[in-house]
């Protein structure tokens, strides 16, 4: 029984991953950036929400709401002053802005919230959940808040699904991605493409960060995303950054890759599961398990 | 319709365009022809807004009104509608999408519906391929969604850049039949570059020779087909053998 337990378990924490990844590989999808300041971006965030509930008094889904305003403004903020001025874009310098972001927004953190130690609530007022009660199904036990971050990012993950393959505006940023003149000569304003590919993005990687942290009940620092995203990202590449299943099932896959590892050898190394598994597909399997890349004719 | 005025380009420090002037009546086929580097493709490019900054010099004027240094986002909703050197399809959507993504700009339901079904009736075999990716298809068949998609966008007038590049002579054929069909049937205004002078001009109706940046001719396609160094440079009609028994080997054309 304990094999159903850690798969549950996995995937509970797979999911996480699996919308960290998402959040990677919408940018990347749609302008090839890698962007390393995912993580900082979804850890301010998470901070915020954390300030919002600490100090204004708001309640949870308040502060929640909020922070998800201030994750897609800041987001959209930085694609517009840093990246859309880059003159001579290649994916260099690209990289290069993001890291430089990056570094920014650890420093503000630091600066602003990282004297001492705080504990993120672990109660959601007025909302019904608490993070210490479970809810037993024979002989597996789930947390409530674990049932609420898999409901949230199944949600989230079909959601997101749907308006990639169906909507008008999702098509559109996929469009911008493969061809920016195609897109610009059949009157795509690829400008906001581009702000709404980033909000959209700063929104689900903040998401997972404020479900992550009570779900773990992980202590808030400003290092709090490091190990997250580096999952995330070997989610991305296990499954493939070319299409949406990839990172969906790399996240799931690697959620549950974690748990056993931890529960059957060590869980101290559980961060270097996910880095050998990065080397290892990059080895193997360049585009990922579930990679279709279409090759161009050239 | 569409007037170019004393237009000149540069890209940096290139000088592509050297003062260009264009008249494009509504509802005709006009023809840019010239050799590779004449500037053609540069002309699309300016009208489309495509180049930042550009032009140096002129102006492009559709309907009276000022387009210079609009983006393509906007021109597209002006009314023209561009068909790039190349096809630049979106290579990882179905035809289907790239067909609906070429409506981006349109609301009206009906009338999408009602075009969707006019370029499979011109293209077939983009209703057969319906769910393939665009990447996939074959060169001409990629040539025939960047047109349908174009049509999408329900233009008044189109821009075609060398839309019989890399087409077996059969579907070279039949393009230039469907564009003469799109030009009559729905009234779309046409300019046209091509390096098929031949069949470019057997549909147009006033052609323009175009070479280092300039026009060096023009006119109806009965004159550009009677004049000597359009029929010899472009058509490839030798002239006769002269009496000596030998040809000049080389030829001043007249223009320069
Ligand atoms: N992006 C660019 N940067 C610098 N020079 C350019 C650029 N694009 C075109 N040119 C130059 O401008 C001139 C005109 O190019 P253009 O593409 O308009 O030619 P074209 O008539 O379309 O030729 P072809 O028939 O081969 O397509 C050429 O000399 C070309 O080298
Ligand atoms: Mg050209």
């Amino acid at each position: 029984m304990i094999f159903f337990q850690l798969v549950i378990d996995g995937l509970s924490i797979g999911s996480l991953y699996a919308l960290l990844a998402l959040a990677m590989v919408i940018i990347y999808k749609t302008s090839e950036v890698p962007n390393f300041a995912q993580g900082e971006m979804a850890m301010v965030t998470t901070f915020v929400s954390y300030h919002l509930m600490e100090y204004y008094g708001f309640t949870f889904p308040v502060s929640f709401l909020g922070s998800l305003i201030f994750a897609a403004m800041l987001a959209v903020f930085f694609e517009f002053f840093f990246l859309r001025r880059a003159k001579e874009p290649n994916i260099l310098n690209f990289i290069i802005i993001t890291l430089g972001f990056e570094r920014m927004l650890y420093g503000l953190a630091a600066w602003k919230w990282g004297a001492d130690q705080r504990l993120y609530p672990s109660s959601f007022d007025p909302l019904p959940i608490s993070s210490s009660d479970t809810f037993n199904f024979g002989i597996i036990s789930v947390s409530h808040i674990s049932l609420i971050i898999m409901s949230v990012a199944f949600v989230l993950i079909g959601g997101l699904v749907i308006f990639f393959k169906f909507t008008r505006l999702g098509i559109a940023m996929k469009a911008t991605q493969q061809n920016l003149l195609a897109s610009r000569i059949n009157g795509i304003r690829t400008n906001r493409i581009m702000s709404f590919t980033w909000g959209l993005s700063a929104m689900v990687g903040a998401i997972a960060g404020m479900l992550f942290v009570p779900g773990t009940a992980t202590p808030l620092d400003s290092n709090l995303m490091l190990a997250p995203l580096i999952k995330g990202f070997a989610a991305a590449v296990l499954g493939g950054m070319t299409t949406m299943i990839g990172p969906i099932g790399g996240g799931f896959i690697l959620g549950i890759i974690e748990k056993f590892f931890g529960f059957y050898i060590s869980s101290e190394f559980e961060t270097t599961v996910s880095f050998t598994i990065i080397v290892l597909v990059l080895w193997f399997r360049p585009s990922g398990l579930f990679g279709r890349h279409y090759i161009r004719k050239v | 319709m569409l007037s170019l005025n004393n237009i000149e380009t540069f890209y940096g420090l290139i000088y592509a365009l050297k003062g260009v002037s264009l008249e494009i009546k509504e509802g005709t086929i006009t023809a840019i022809l010239g050799s590779n580097g004449a500037g053609k493709t540069t002309i699309l490019r300016t009208i489309m807004g495509l180049l930042d900054d550009q032009p140096e010099k002129g102006n492009v004027m559709l309907s009276g009104e000022n387009i210079n240094f609009k983006d393509p986002e906007f021109i597209v909703r002006k009314g023209i509608s561009y068909v790039p050197e190349g096809r630049e399809v979106w290579n990882e959507l179905t035809v289907r999408e790239n067909l609906a993504m070429g409506a981006y700009i349109r609301n009206d339901k009906n009338g999408i519906k009602k075009d969707l079904e006019g370029i499979y009736h011109y293209f077939p075999v983009l209703q057969e391929r319906e769910n393939q990716l665009a990447g996939t298809l074959s060169g001409g068949e990629q040539q025939m969604l960047a047109i349908g998609r174009a049509l999408m966008n329900s233009p008044r007038i189109l821009l075609l850049d060398e839309p019989s590049l890399g087409l077996s002579p059969i579907l070279v054929k039949s393009i230039f039949r469907i564009i003469k069909d799109i030009n009559r049937e729905r009234g779309i205004t046409i300019l046209l570059v091509e390096q098929n002078a031949r069949m470019a001009l057997m549909i147009a109706n006033y052609g323009y020779v175009m070479e280092n940046g300039r026009f060096v001719i023009s006119g109806t396609p009965e004159e550009l087909m009677e004049n000597e160094d359009v029929r010899e440079f472009y058509l490839g009609i030798k002239k006769d053998v002269s009496a000596k028994g030998y040809q000049r080997w080389k030829r001043k054309k007249k223009w320069r």
